[in-house]
């Protein structure tokens, strides 16, 4: 048996997906900006998609939706361009982000930083693993440009409270972005509500294709493109349209918004079955509560190491999981996220992350718990650090 | 940047089988109580090296035969990846039938060989060299308990790179000889800095005492400072070709001011020495500037600059070109 639950870092494409994605290769392959037939019959597709996303995520006719490359190429977009905008004029000196974020963020304000002498404020998460809106209020100044702070954490799903950092953000005059990757097809998503000023999306969280993604930029805020060229996307974003790509993301951005129902009850009953058998075990803690993604569980296992963990649930059991951000995995850094919360030092290199998806079943969640235990059980067995921790907790209950 | 920098290879897909097995079955796994020990009339000793926090521990059991310091038996228990727990277990199979002294004697490189599965092929990508390094220090510690001694005293050089064993001694000697003047360098002369990239420069996956950036830098500077008193010792008498600019500006000026300007100052002139420049073609150029009447002279680019052309090039260089502008 083979169990796929590293969803957060990617997911299958959806078979439907594929099927609307077909005839944009080799039927229907015009250039849409072209007059011709060949180009114009592309149009449907391409303005099916678009409606598809504005409608998925709460968009009004008067925003933006500029289809890109990837999420990573939607936040260097929006940070870059701000810098451009209000910070290399020295109107503005100032970005605000946040410890946990993913690195296509991070990397970007940290460019800026070093090169730029742009000021980067980095908001800390707390114990329980969130951001805690007020602490905003601390840091943010008429000087603040740009606050970037993502929807949804990637590696423990605990959702972060944007709409309250967006009114504080406004009051100041700063622009608020927020990478929404983690979030699509989990947790309903409206960008009106939220209040942002930027969103940014990737397809392929979303049982969509690699390779596209997109950037919401709210009506009445301008964003300098980053790239230059046939004008494509009103000027926003030139290159010419990936017409299967972009049907394949309209289309996966419909199929999520309909699997939500089953996403928030299904998948979270089945996530809650594997967390609460997971935590059966002694030593382990899971980060977050209630207010997560229905589809994560970062869980600590004391005395054993993530990297071999990991080894044996792929080598023994077929199973896919993660340590900590799938970008990080060859480098074997401690989780940033057990870092930041401050977990003991000891547990910063035990976190494996199980991500769900709405094609898990129950006799998979029943596989992976009973595999998980079994490999909890002989890499503890092996582990120098797990019998010190038995001899303690022995001498804890003798007292 | 190239090709393999840019899309690796699968990492698990670069290890040995042995490792891979090692790692799914080890056979060494395991503790050596007091009471074995007793019964076997053996010395239990009892190694912890490397910790949680830093993702990779190891512990080692060593039951010691006191009369022949021979190591009868061993275990192992480790927190750490694969790479980490196959290479313990091998380690544990090349100390078992050792004497204590000639376990000290095993390298992670012994460890990492034994793991491959043939001769020419790594056992580990590089970035995971470093998971083997551990399993050769808790041999290390081991024998310092054994002998009532401290771990330190068992090496014999200082190694900067810990993957690829290269000592501090041998990084200065190849720098020197080889006038190296990069990391990457470095690298590709010696492998220090080769796998796991800790010892490059501060910021990688561990901490280390001493970079190969700043081993490089100082060595630098020594080369430097010798070329410098090297040339400080050769004077405005010695060598012309190995003086520092500022002593071939101060050897040009005596030699002038010796043998050239008292008849330019006669004549109402003067000259200057604007720049000496080294040329690709081994000429030394020295460009000069005419002063006062010297300047419209007619002869000042001819006969008058053969002149100092010639008696530079006789008191100092044969190489020197003397250019007027």
């Amino acid at each position: 048996m083979r169990v796929y639950a590293d969803n957060n870092a990617t997911t299958k494409v959806d078979e439907a997906v594929v099927e609307a994605m077909k005839p944009y290769f080799s039927e229907m392959y015009g250039n849409p900006n072209s007059l011709h037939k060949f180009g114009s019959e592309t149009h449907k597709g391409v303005a099916t998609a678009i409606d598809q996303i504005y409608s998925g995520i709460g968009a009004t006719d008067d925003d933006d939706v500029v289809f890109t490359s990837c999420a990573t190429e939607s936040n260097n977009w929006v940070i870059k361009s701000v810098w451009l905008d209000q910070i290399k004029n020295g109107e503005k000196n100032h970005i605000i982000t946040s410890e946990v974020e993913h690195p296509a963020t991070l990397s970007a304000c940290k460019y800026l930083e070093r090169e730029f002498d742009v000021k980067v404020t980095y908001l800390p998460v707390n114990s329980e693993g969130t951001i805690e809106a007020h602490t905003l209020k601390d840091f943010v100044t008429e000087k603040t440009a740009l606050v970037s702070i993502m929807l949804a954490n990637n590696e423990t799903g605990i959702i972060f409270p944007i709409k309250e950092m967006v009114e504080i953000a406004h009051q100041k005059g700063a622009l608020f972005h927020t990478d929404g990757v983690q979030a699509i097809g989990k947790i309903p998503v409206d960008v009106q509500d939220l209040g942002v000023d930027f969103f940014s999306m990737s397809a392929h969280k979303f049982h969509g294709p690699k390779g596209i993604g997109a950037l919401y930029i709210k009506s009445g805020v301008s964003l300098s493109p980053l790239f230059h060229g046939g004008s494509q996307m009103g000027g926003l974003r030139s290159g010419t349209l990936n017409v299967p790509y972009m049907v394949g993301m309209g289309k996966a951005m419909e199929l999520a918004v309909k699997s939500f129902p089953k996403m928030n009850v299904e998948v979270r009953r089945l996530r809650d079955k594997i967390e609460k058998a997971l935590l059966e075990l002694p030593d382990t803690f899971v980060v977050g509560k209630e207010n997560r993604t229905p589809n994560t569980i970062l869980i600590s296992i004391r005395g054993v190491e993530g990297e071999g963990m990991l080894w044996d649930l792929d080598k023994k059991f077929g199973i896919a999981a993660a340590t900590g951000s799938a970008c990080a995995s060859e480098d074997l850094e401690a989780n940033p996220v057990l870092e930041a919360i401050g977990a003991d030092e000891d547990l910063a290199h035990t976190a494996i992350r199980i991500s769900l998806s709405r094609y898990t079943t129950e006799e998979e969640a029943d596989y992976l718990i009973s595999s998980f235990k079994d490999a909890v059980i002989r890499l503890r067995g092996i582990s120098s650090s797990y019998a010190t921790v038995q001899a303690q907790n022995e001498a804890y209950s003798h007292k | 940047m190239a090709k393999a920098d840019l899309f690796g290879e699968a990492l698990w897909d670069q290890y040995s089988s042995v490792v891979s097995d090692r790692m799914n079955n080890p056979r060494n796994q395991g503790e050596i109580t007091e009471e074995e020990a007793t019964a076997k009339g053996g010395r239990l000793v009892v190694a912890d090296f490397g910790a949680e926090s830093c993702g990779d521990a190891v512990r080692l059991y060593w039951l010691v035969e006191t009369d022949t310091d021979k190591i009868l038996n061993a275990k192992f228990k480790s927190f750490g990846c694969g790479t980490a727990i196959a290479s313990s277990d091998m380690m544990v199979d090349l100390c078992i039938g050792k004497t204590v002294d000639e376990a000290v004697k095993i390298t992670n490189i012994d460890v990492e060989m034994a793991l491959r599965d043939n001769p020419e092929e790594p056992a580990v990508p590089g970035q995971k060299m470093h998971c083997s390094v551990m399993a050769y220090d808790v041999i290390k510690e081991a024998a310092a308990i054994y002998k009532g001694v401290d771990a330190k005293s068992f090496e014999e050089e200082t190694i900067v790179c810990e993957c690829a064993r290269v000592s501090l001694a041998t990084l200065q000697e190849v720098i020197k000889l080889n006038d190296l003047k990069s990391v990457d360098e470095v690298t590709d002369y010696t492998k220090a800095g080769g796998f796991c990239k800790s010892c490059a420069r501060p910021g990688g996956h561990e901490e280390m005492e001493y970079y190969l950036v700043d081993v490089l830098a100082s060595v630098r500077a020594e080369m430097d400072e010798e070329k410098l008193k090297e040339a400080a010792d050769a004077g405005i008498s010695g060598d012309f070709e190995k003086m520092t600019m500022v002593q071939r500006l101060k050897a040009i000026d005596a030699v002038i001011d010796e043998s050239v300007r008292q008849f330019l100052i006669a004549d109402g002139g003067n000259m200057e020495v604007i720049d000496i420049r080294d040329t690709d073609q081994g000429f030394i150029d020295v460009y000069i500037r005419y002063l006062g009447a010297c300047s419209t002279c007619s002869t000042s680019t001819t006969g008058t600059l053969y002149a100092i052309e010639t008696t530079l090039k006789e008191k100092l260089s044969q190489n020197i070109r003397v250019l007027p502008i």
